[in-house]
């Protein structure tokens, strides 16, 4: 499995020509150990590209809690029943095969950032030169009262892939016609700006195709206004009409209190009755990056803007949902882009690899109704005052053809096949 | 075709208060301008006035145009001096009226 790298090699025949390519601190070290905690978009892509691009010149241990891996992407087309479960569940054979790569399965429960280990659940301590961490977000139930993770059985948010995908799944097949939904969203920033919102069509889509018109939807935000919102609005009225109700902090007046066994959210204007809560609170970094003292006030870890390392910590990078990326969203192609900048800097770091000006991109697809695709993107540079910045921009527009819409799915698809082969080979 | 109102009045209020009165209505307001899949229009049908009366007298009303987004949301202040009852109607292009009645009780 491990085949001598070139720079073993030259090791080997004593070659000076060696110390120009290495940096100083890490001469007369073994070969330099990076440490990657999430498997998920952010941290398996890093963890890829690592072990390929590092030429087996670096060690590189992904760790993941999980031996399977159920995308969030892509987990409101299951609930929309455009996709089944397995088709979103993936296993990690492929990447734990690639050279220079070990995958632990494990959780990791604390960073030592003096001595530069990381502890796992399961006991061991991995050493690291530089530490990559991906370990997305935690949500905080509490930010929306009477909700708890016990709560969250009951009435799911369904914001992390797997078990919680298919308990909102599962609470969407019992519900009965003339039973209602009631949705929380929640405040910026969050994961998946535009997802609430297409889960919101997803429902719609499988109440209408029962012929559940009787059914309604009550989207109860914490925000004014919210991602693709217009294209949103429109789909709703064409595909579901007067089956979706968005109301926003100014109608409701405040979300009062959530109650998972009565089925109810009351709100400063009244009280809402659902035979599925589907809420989703507020987000803030993975526990061990706010644990390890990486994230500031918002909750998220600050980075440096050209290379996504922590401005608290120069051996580690924060990247995906638990970094703050300036104007980027917290979005799976956000983390996938944000890897290789931060796998590049690794490589600048441990291997003296040439340093490259960073760019990033971002696309959130959503559906609306199945064959009615809607994007938003990005491209993104360091900006001028020092974080990332929008350079360019589009969003699908209102009055598109039917064909056009399907081409904008069938892309996403074509995405989705993409990011998981780049993630996970 | 509207559902339950969603509104809230307080029940009891001081001689004299001001007090704000929120009032909800799911309906989809259909503009008339949209066509269907089949390029056929879709018939206009919005709610065209709201009324809210305090012992039969009008306190606030508004007439309702198209292009006011579906499920309107209203919100207005009123001065109540004595104890009454507020009725709020609402009223679509079919003529159906939707009703809500609260009586608010009034302290010294």
């Amino acid at each position: 499995m491990k085949a001598i790298s070139r720079r073993a090699f030259a090791t080997l025949m004593g070659l000076g020509t060696a110390s120009v390519l290495v940096p100083p601190g890490v001469l007369g070290q073994a070969t330099p150990r990076v440490v990657v905690i999430g498997g998920g978009a952010g941290g398996a892509t890093a963890a890829r590209h690592l072990a390929r691009d590092g030429g087996g010149a670096i060690e590189v241990t992904l760790v993941q809690d999980s031996p399977r891996y159920t995308s969030c992407f892509f987990s409101n087309l299951h609930v929309g029943e455009v996709r089944d479960f397995d088709s979103i569940t993936h296993d990690y054979d492929a990447l734990a095969a690639e050279d220079g790569l070990t995958l632990v399965i494990d959780r990791a429960v604390g960073i030592d950032r003096v001595a530069r280990t990381v502890a796992l659940a399961g006991g061991d301590v991995l050493p690291y030169d530089r530490l990559v961490l991906s370990p997305g977000i935690d949500l905080i139930h509490e930010s929306v009262p009477g909700y708890s993770e016990s709560a969250a059985e009951r009435a799911p948010h369904a914001w992390q892939g797997g078990a919680q995908t298919a308990r909102l799944k599962s609470a969407l097949d019992a519900l009965e016609n003339g039973r209602n939904i009631v949705m929380v969203a929640p405040p910026n920033p969050y994961r998946c700006p535009p997802g609430p919102y297409e889960r919101a069509s997803m429902m719609a889509h499988v109440l209408t195709s029962r012929g559940f018109t009787d059914s309604t939807i009550t989207i109860l935000d914490t925000k004014s206004a919210f991602s693709k919102q217009a294209l949103f609005s429109a789909g709703w009225r064409t595909h579901y009409p007067g089956m979706i109700e968005w109301l926003p902090p100014d109608v409701h007046g405040g979300i009062l209190e959530v109650d998972a066994a009565a089925g109810t959210v009351e709100t400063d204007l009244d009280t809402f009755e659902g035979a599925l809560l589907n809420i989703i609170p507020a987000q803030r970094a993975g526990a061990i990056a706010v644990d390890a003292g990486l994230a500031d006030d918002s909750g998220f870890c600050p980075v440096v803007a050209t290379s996504m390392r922590s401005t608290l910590d120069e051996n580690i990078f924060v990247i995906g949902d638990a970094s703050i990326a300036g104007a980027m969203p917290k979005s799976a192609y956000a983390a996938n882009s944000q890897a290789k900048v931060a796998a590049r800097n690794v490589r600048v770091d441990l291997l003296g690899a040439r340093d490259v000006a960073a760019t990033y991109a971002n696309i959130c697809w959503s559906l609306i109704s199945p064959d009615n695709g809607v994007k938003v993107g990005a491209q993104y540079r360091p900006g001028e005052d020092g974080t990332i910045t929008s350079v360019s921009s589009f969003l699908s527009e209102a009055d598109e053809s039917d064909a056009t819409r399907a081409a904008t799915y069938r892309e996403s698809v074509g995405w989705y096949d993409a990011i998981i082969a780049d993630m996970l080979g | 075709m509207a559902t339950k109102p969603r509104v809230k009045i307080p029940d009891s209020v001081t001689a004299g208060e001001v007090i704000t009165v929120k009032a909800l209505l799911r309906h989809a307001m259909e503009t008339g301008e949209r066509r269907n899949g089949e390029g056929n229009p879709i018939a206009r049908d919005i709610i065209n006035r709201f009324e809210a009366r305090f012992d039969g007298a009008i306190v606030f009303a508004v007439d309702l145009n198209p292009g006011i987004a579906a499920n309107p949301f209203l919100e207005f202040t009123a001065r109540i001096d004595r104890a009454g009852t507020f009725r709020l109607t609402w009223t679509d292009d079919g003529g159906e009226v939707t009703e809500f009645r609260h009586a608010i009780s009034v302290s010294p």
